[in-house]
């Protein structure tokens, strides 16, 4: 089975991070970069298929060259090959041109299952799988707390705002997955060692056959036209218990859709 | 050759087990420490990330990596709790390293794959009621080979990991003739062999630490390990190696008296301000910093030695006495920062301070550490 696991790049959640006031876009020397921590999911989904049903896992960044240290670590957790599509003419791409910039290069490993965290922590859109599944023709389930491969067949169960769907879809297919799907793997010391001799392919606009006018910030469809810091957090509510304060907890994790 | 720079490979190591630490060992720590609960679920945990196997080969299911390696991990999860970072240390560098360093093809066939996968530990019994540092003057027990059969009889203390659901063995240095000392595997549950109930300690209470007995306790000959009469050769070597390891995990400690004060001296406010911008505290804090640093400076250069097959027993030494030094020290200044809290068991300072103590006396005393300086310089026993 070739499973592709599109892994981003994002700032670390725990540094502060900020957008560049000249072209409103991250600023991503200002933090760390880490692994989007929901795709260490998609990595690890991805790493428990192969485990059942053999085949190889491919890693698929997009991103500047600094992606390599998250794509390393993907390595180093099992995966056998990286593509890093990396060009200064994506810097600023939306998630529309994104989605298109990694449609092209899924086009040259080929793919049977596409995963892919359900959203990143910067952006936080929560649009590319739909996006990419669109574009590729092929089934998208989004939001997937449990997947099942059955040779062409791939059932998974959705988290939804009431409960859960149970979906069928038949491969080859795209699946996004939330963080009760697994518990990502650290790397081991073997694997760290290992990832090193692993092949990472670079690809330019040009390798992956993308056209530079449909990519970067320039061409984007969306603009970010302006922002501001986040307000400080504000002070938490307090709930006087006169007799009913378990009542008035379970209406508040229900107003959030944690109940 | 003056590079104290992590390769790529030791630095994701140490950030793997950074998080690791952080995320999977201080949410629950707290709470077995202080009911003294040994902590499997942790000891699993850091068998899949294959840390019990950093120093070995692959052939009996090691990661390949070397004692640097270790060491790196020892510190990481002492910055955040150090039964478990001895547990990890006595479980590599008293358990599996002898079976190892000095066992045959069939004991390192046999009990490699288990101890390098963290599925089971292995404990070194060396320490008897009667003698710490003075080994072998105070040591008492004997095996006397029986046929084809050795017969044990003595007891030890103090020894970590030997009374836990998944202790395999405790590799046990006996006399077996006339100023000959040997060390000789004797699995848990052999008939005679009682591990005694946990002792109730000062520090590292989340880790296994007994007092074992042996009366007429019988194992098959070939449970001797190496040769017959190299045991104190043997636990040399071996307690050489592991002084830098006690370092690394010392550093730890140090350091995380660092990590817990930046984040306190932050929040807390007296006298209108966080207590974090009067100097009295700053000074404090530098002090610290300065101890853990050169600490690590010094465990760093020791392991760079052993590393390269050169003599490291006096590196080793200094970096053990500086170390224990800077966490003794460090968690005294992190819990008069924290004040009355410092005192409180929920937090971590206070925890770090009753960690400390031992690592001034395990694996060697700060006596010893000096003894064996002055002895490297050239200077007579006493």
């Amino acid at each position: 089975m070739n499973i592709v696991v599109l892994v981003k790049q994002v700032p670390d959640t725990e540094s502060p991070r900020k957008l560049k006031s000249d072209d409103s876009t991250l600023d991503r020397a200002a933090a760390d970069g880490v692994i989007n921590e929901l795709d260490e999911y998609a990595i690890e989904e991805a790493l428990k298929i192969k485990e059942a049903h053999g085949g190889e896992v491919t890693v698929l960044t997009m991103g500047p060259a600094k992606a390599t240290d998250s794509i390393r670590k993907a390595l180093a957790m099992g995966a056998d090959k990286a593509v890093h599509l990396v060009d200064d003419g994506l810097a600023g791409s939306d998630a529309l041109q994104t989605s298109y910039a990694i449609q092209q290069a899924l086009g040259r490993t080929g793919f049977d299952i596409v995963i892919l965290g359900s959203e990143s922590t910067d952006a936080r859109t929560g649009v590319l799988a739909a996006m990419l599944s669109e574009r590729l023709g092929v089934p998208q389930i989004t939001l997937a707390n449990k997947v099942e491969i059955d040779g062409s067949a791939i059932k998974a169960q959705r988290v939804t705002d009431y409960g859960y769907d149970r979906v069928e879809a038949t491969l080859p297919a795209v699946v996004s997955v939330v963080e009760k799907i697994n518990e990502p793997r650290y790397p081991s010391f073997k694997g760290i060692m290992a990832a090193k001799k692993k092949p990472v392919e670079t690809l330019g606009l040009g390798d992956a056959g993308i056209d530079a006018a449909q990519v970067g910030l320039a061409n984007a469809a969306t603009e970010v036209v302006d922002f501001a810091d986040a307000p400080a957090r504000a002070q938490g509510q307090i709930v006087t218990d006169e007799g009913d304060g378990g009542a008035k907890i379970a209406e508040f994790l229900a107003s959030k859709k944690f109940v | 050759m003056i590079d104290f720079t992590l390769t790529t490979e030791q630095e994701e190591l140490r950030r793997t087990v950074e998080r690791f630490a952080r995320e999977t060992v201080a949410p629950v720590i707290g709470d077995l420490y202080e009911r003294g609960e040994f902590p499997y679920d942790i000891v699993a945990a850091m068998g899949k990330m294959g840390l019990f196997g950093l120093p070995f080969p692959e052939e009996h299911g090691g990661m390949g990596g070397d004692y640097f390696a270790l060491c790196l991990a020892l510190e990481e999860l002492a910055r955040v709790d150090s039964s478990v970072a001895i547990t990890l240390e006595a479980g590599v560098s008293l358990g599996a390293m002898p079976i190892h360093r000095f066992g045959s093809d069939e004991q390192k066939a046999r009990w490699l794959p288990v101890l390098t996968s963290g599925e089971r530990l292995a404990a070194f019994g060396l320490t008897e009621p009667g003698g710490g540092s003075d080994v072998p003057g105070g040591m008492r027990t004997t095996a006397r080979l029986d046929g084809d059969m050795w017969v044990v009889n003595g007891s030890k203390s103090f020894i970590t990991n030997s009374g836990t659901d998944i202790t395999a063995f405790v590799t046990v240095t006996a006399f077996t003739g006339d100023g000959e000392i040997s060390t000789i595997i004797v699995p848990n549950g052999t008939p005679g062999f009682t591990v005694g109930k946990k002792y109730s300690k000062v520090g590292w209470s989340a880790s296994d630490t007994r007092e074992l007995s042996f009366e007429d306790v019988r194992v098959p000959a070939e449970n001797l390990v190496g040769e017959r009469g190299r045991g104190y050769a043997q636990f040399l070597r071996i307690l050489d190696e592991g002084r830098i390891a006690i370092a690394a995990l010392s550093v730890g400690l140090a350091q995380g008296c660092v990590d817990e004060c930046l984040r306190y001296v932050r929040e807390r406010e007296a006298f209108g301000r966080e207590i974090g911008r009067y100097q009295a505290i700053q000074f404090k804090i530098a002090d610290m910093e300065t101890r853990a640093h050169t600490a690590r400076l010094a465990y760093y250069a020791a392991a760079a030695r052993l590393l390269a097959g050169e003599p490291f027993k006096k590196e080793a030494a200094i970096a053990k006495l500086v170390a224990s030094n800077a966490a003794m020290d460090n968690a005294r200044d992190a819990t008069q920062v924290f004040g009355g809290y410092g005192f409180m068991n929920e937090y971590a300072v206070g925890r770090f301070y009753r960690d400390a103590k031992i690592l001034e006396v395990g694996e060697g005393t700060s006596e010893v550490q000096r003894m064996l300086i002055a002895r490297a310089l050239g200077l007579p026993p006493a």
